[in-house]
C-alpha cells in the first residue's frame, strides 16, 4: 500500500496533474452553482476535453475534481439563493439559507466548507483503506458471478433510484441495457438491430446519450421554468470566520456523517443526495431538544451534517467503480464511460494492472478537497459573481457546450440529431417522472453484462452456471428481492391505508 | 390516460417491435457452426424484450401501486402553455438547424449565429453586447478545440475552405 501511495502521489503532484485538479475544481465550482445545472451535466459536459487529452490519470483527476467542485458549489448555490444547483445539496439549503438570511453567508459558506473537505478527506482514507480489500475479493470472482453482481447492482439503482417506483426504473434500466445491444458488438462480429443505419453501426455514443438524459433536458427546463435563476448572488458575503464554539459543536457531527454517507455512498444507487438527507435526519434525531429547535433555522450542526455527508458519500460511491468496475450513480456511470473510452477497464484489475491510475486518483481527492478549501473558499465572493449573468446568455451558451460535447467526440453531424431526438425523449420522460440515470447506467453496463453472460454460458454450456455457482445464486436471488420488495411493501402500506387488515 | 402510461405504452410498442427482430429474424442469419454455441447474438436480446415487455406492461396496467404525491413536480406538463414552451421549441429548432448547417457554413459563422440568435430567443435585445460577446466566445472555442485540443473543425463555409 505504501508503495502504491507513493506511486499515487508521484502521478498527482506532477504539474499537469496539479493543474488538472486545481481547473477541474474551479470549473465544477463554476458550473455547479448554477441552479439547475448538476454534476452530471457538468461531467458530461467535461469529458470530451478529458478524453482528447489522452492521458487517463490526468483525465480522471480533472472529472474527479469537477465532480468536488459541482457539488461544492451546488452547496453555495442552497445557501446564498435557496436555489440548489445539484440534487445532492437540497438538504444544505434547509439551515444554510436561514443562516445567509441572518446574514451568516460567510459563516455559513465556511462550515460547508470545512464539512466538505472533512467529509471528503475521512471518505478518502476509508477508500484507501476499502478498495484494496474489496478488490481483492474481487479477483475471485468469475465471469458468472461479475454478471450476477452487475444485476445486483442494477437492480439496487432501480430500486433506490426510482421516485417510489420501481417498475419505472426498471424499465429505464432496461430501455438502458436495449439501447445498448444496437451496433457491432465485439463477441458476435454482426451488426445488430442497425436497422440498416450506418449511422448506428458503432452503436449510440454514450457521450451524445449522457448528453441527451442530462445536460439537455436540464438546460430545456431553465428555459421552460418562469423562475429567473439570477439574483444578487455575492453581494455580502463577509466574516467568513467560525467560532470555537461552533467549531466544537459541529466537529462530533462530521465525525459521524463521514463515516455515514461514505458507507451509504458505496451502496449502488444510494449516493450523496440520499446521503445528505440520511445525515439531515440521524443529526437532527441525535442533537438535544434545545439543538433540535435550531433545526431548520439556521443550525449549524443542521448545515454540517449534509455537506459531510454528500462529500463523503461522492468519495463512496468510487469504491464499486474503482474495485467492481460497476458506477452505483449516474456520475460514476459516466465517469466509466469515460475511463473505457481512454481504454482504462475499471475493475479488480485496475489496482494492478494500473496502480498508477488508482492511486493518483485517490490522491488527487486529498489535493482537491484541499484546493477547495484554500482556493475556493477565499474566492467564492468573487466566484458567486456567476449567479448574476443573466439566462439569456448562459442557456444558449449551456446548449451549444451539449452540441460541442456531442460532436467532437465523433466529429459527426447526425450525433447531434440523434441528441436532440433523444434530449426530447428525455425531456418527455422527465415529465413523466421516469429517473434517468438508470437507464444510462444500464446503457454503460449492457455491453458488459452482455460479455459476461456469453463468457459463463460458454463455460457451462447453457444455464447451469446460475446453479452450479451457489455465489451467483446468491446474488441473483439478491437482484430479485431488491426488485421485489419495495413495491411488495408499497402495496401492502397501500391496502392497510385502506383499512385492509393484515393477514399474519 | 396519464403521461407516463403513454410512455410506458410506447415502450411497450418499441420493445414489442425489439422482441420481434430478436426471436423471428435474428437466428435465420446465423451461420451454422455459431448454431452450436450455447448463446447466440440474440439470447440476451430475447431476454431483455421480455422483461421490458412485462415492466413495461406493469405499468401501463397501473399493478404497482402509485406513490403518494408529496410535492408539486418541478413542472407540471399538463399545463405546458404556462411555461416559455415556444422559446423552448425555437431553441431546439435552433439546434437543429445549427445540426444541419454545422458542416456547409463552418464552425464560426454557425455558432455565432446559434449564440446571438439563441440570446434573441430567450429576449435579449441588446445586441451591442451580445454580438460581439457570441463572436469572441466563439473564437475562443474554435481556438481552444481545434489548435489546443486538435480536434479539426472546419472554420469557414464550403465555398471558403479553398479546396
Amino acid at each position: 500500500m505504501l508503495e502504491g501511495l507513493l506511486i499515487g502521489l508521484q502521478t498527482a503532484l506532477s504539474i499537469q496533474n496539479l493543474l488538472m485538479v486545481i481547473a477541474g475544481c474551479l470549473i465544477g465550482t463554476f458550473i455547479g452553482m448554477l441552479p439547475g445545472l448538476g454534476p452530471m451535466s457538468i461531467i458530461a459536459i467535461m469529458i470530451p476535453v478529458a478524453i482528447s487529452m489522452g492521458d487517463p490519470s490526468a483525465a480522471l483527476i480533472l472529472l474527479a475534481g469537477v465532480y468536488y467542485g459541482a457539488i461544492f458549489g451546488g452547496s453555495t448555490s442552497s445557501i446564498l439563493l435557496n436555489a440548489p444547483g445539484v440534487a445532492g445539496t437540497v438538504a444544505s439549503s434547509f439551515d444554510g439559507y436561514p443562516m445567509s438570511r441572518q446574514g451568516k453567508a460567510g459563516k455559513a459558506l465556511t462550515i460547508a466548507a470545512i464539512s466538505s473537505f472533512a467529509g471528503g478527506t475521512i471518505g478518502a482514507i476509508l477508500l484507501m483503506i476499502f478498495a484494496p480489500a474489496l478488490s481483492s475479493v474481487a479477483l475471485l470472482f468469475h465471469s458468472a458471478e461479475y454478471f450476477a453482481l452487475m444485476v445486483v447492482g442494477l437492480s439496487a439503482i432501480a430500486a433506490f433510484a426510482g421516485t417510489g417506483q420501481v417498475s419505472k426504473a426498471l424499465l429505464m434500466t432496461l430501455v438502458g441495457l436495449i439501447m445498448a445491444t444496437v451496433g457491432e458488438g465485439a463477441l458476435f462480429n454482426m451488426p445488430r438491430f442497425t436497422m440498416g443505419i450506418m449511422d448506428l453501426q458503432s452503436g449510440f455514443g454514450f457521450i451524445t446519450l449522457a448528453m441527451a438524459m442530462f445536460a439537455l433536458p436540464e438546460a430545456l427546463f431553465l428555459v421552460l421554468k418562469k423562475k429567473e435563476m439570477g439574483g444578487d448572488g455575492g453581494g455580502k458575503i463577509e466574516n467568513l470566520r467560525i467560532t470555537r464554539k461552533e467549531g466544537r459543536a459541529i466537529a462530533p457531527v462530521i465525525g459521524r456523517q463521514s463515516l455515514q454517507g461514505f458507507f451509504v455512498g458505496v451502496l449502488p444507487g444510494a449516493g450523496a443526495t440520499i446521503a445528505s438527507f440520511l445525515g439531515y435526519a440521524v443529526e437532527r434525531n441525535l442533537a438535544t431538544k434545545q439543538e433540535q429547535n435550531e433545526f431548520g433555522k439556521g443550525s449549524v450542526k443542521g448545515l454540517a451534517a449534509p455537506e459531510t455527508a454528500n462529500n463523503a458519500a461522492c468519495t463512496g460511491s468510487f469504491v464499486p467503480l474503482l474495485t467492481l468496475g460497476i458506477p452505483g450513480s449516474g456520475t460514476t456511470a459516466i465517469l466509466l464511460g469515460a475511463l473505457i473510452a481512454l481504454n482504462v477497464t475499471p475493475g479488480p484489475r485496475l489496482m494492478v494492472d494500473e496502480p498508477q491510475v488508482f492511486w493518483a486518483v485517490i490522491m488527487s481527492m486529498f489535493i482537491g478537497n484541499l484546493v477547495l478549501l484554500v482556493l475556493n473558499l477565499p474566492l467564492i465572493p468573487y466566484i458567486a459573481k456567476v449567479l448574476s449573468i443573466p439566462r439569456n446568455y448562459l442557456i444558449p451558451f449551456i446548449l451549444f457546450f451539449t452540441l460541442m460535447g456531442a460532436y467532437i467526440g465523433q466529429n459527426n453531424a447526425t450525433e447531434l440529431l440523434i441528441l436532440v431526438g433523444f434530449g426530447i425523449c428525455a425531456t418527455a420522460l422527465k415529465f413523466a417522472d421516469y429517473p434517468l440515470a438508470p437507464s444510462l447506467i444500464g446503457f454503460i453496463l449492457g455491453r458488459m453484462m452482455e460479455d459476461n453472460f456469453a463468457r459463463s454460458m460458454q463455460l457451462y454450456d447453457g444455464m447451469s452456471f446460475i446453479i452450479d455457482r451457489p455465489m451467483t445464486l446468491a446474488l441473483l436471488v439478491l437482484a430479485a428481492l431488491l426488485v421485489v420488495l419495495p413495491s411488495y411493501r408499497a402495496r401492502r402500506a397501500a391496502a392497510r391505508a385502506k383499512g385492509v387488515s393484515e393477514g399474519d | 390516460m396519464a403521461l407516463d402510461r403513454w410512455i410506458a405504452f410506447i415502450i411497450l410498442c418499441v420493445a414489442s417491435a425489439y422482441a420481434y427482430a430478436a426471436f423471428f429474424t435474428m437466428d435465420q442469419l446465423l451461420p451454422p457452426f455459431m448454431q452450436r454455441n450455447p448463446i447466440w447474438p440474440s439470447t440476451f436480446p430475447k431476454v431483455l424484450s421480455v422483461l421490458a415487455i412485462f415492466t413495461s406492461l406493469v405499468i401501463l396496467l397501473g399493478f404497482e401501486a402509485p406513490p403518494e404525491r408529496s410535492a408539486e413536480p418541478e413542472i407540471d406538463h399538463r399545463r405546458l402553455g404556462d411555461y416559455h414552451i415556444y422559446q423552448a421549441l425555437a431553441l431546439l429548432g435552433l439546434m437543429v438547424a445549427y445540426a444541419l448547417l454545422l458542416r456547409p457554413a463552418g464552425f464560426l459563422l454557425s455558432t455565432v449565429g446559434f449564440l446571438s440568435i439563441g440570446g434573441m430567443v430567450l429576449g435579449e435585445r441588446k445586441f451591442h453586447i451580445l454580438i460581439p460577446v457570441a463572436i469572441f466566445a466563439t473564437g475562443i472555442v474554435w481556438y481552444l478545440v481545434d489548435r489546443v485540443l486538435g480536434i479539426f473543425l472546419s472554420p469557414l463555409p464550403y465555398f471558403m475552405q479553398g479546396g
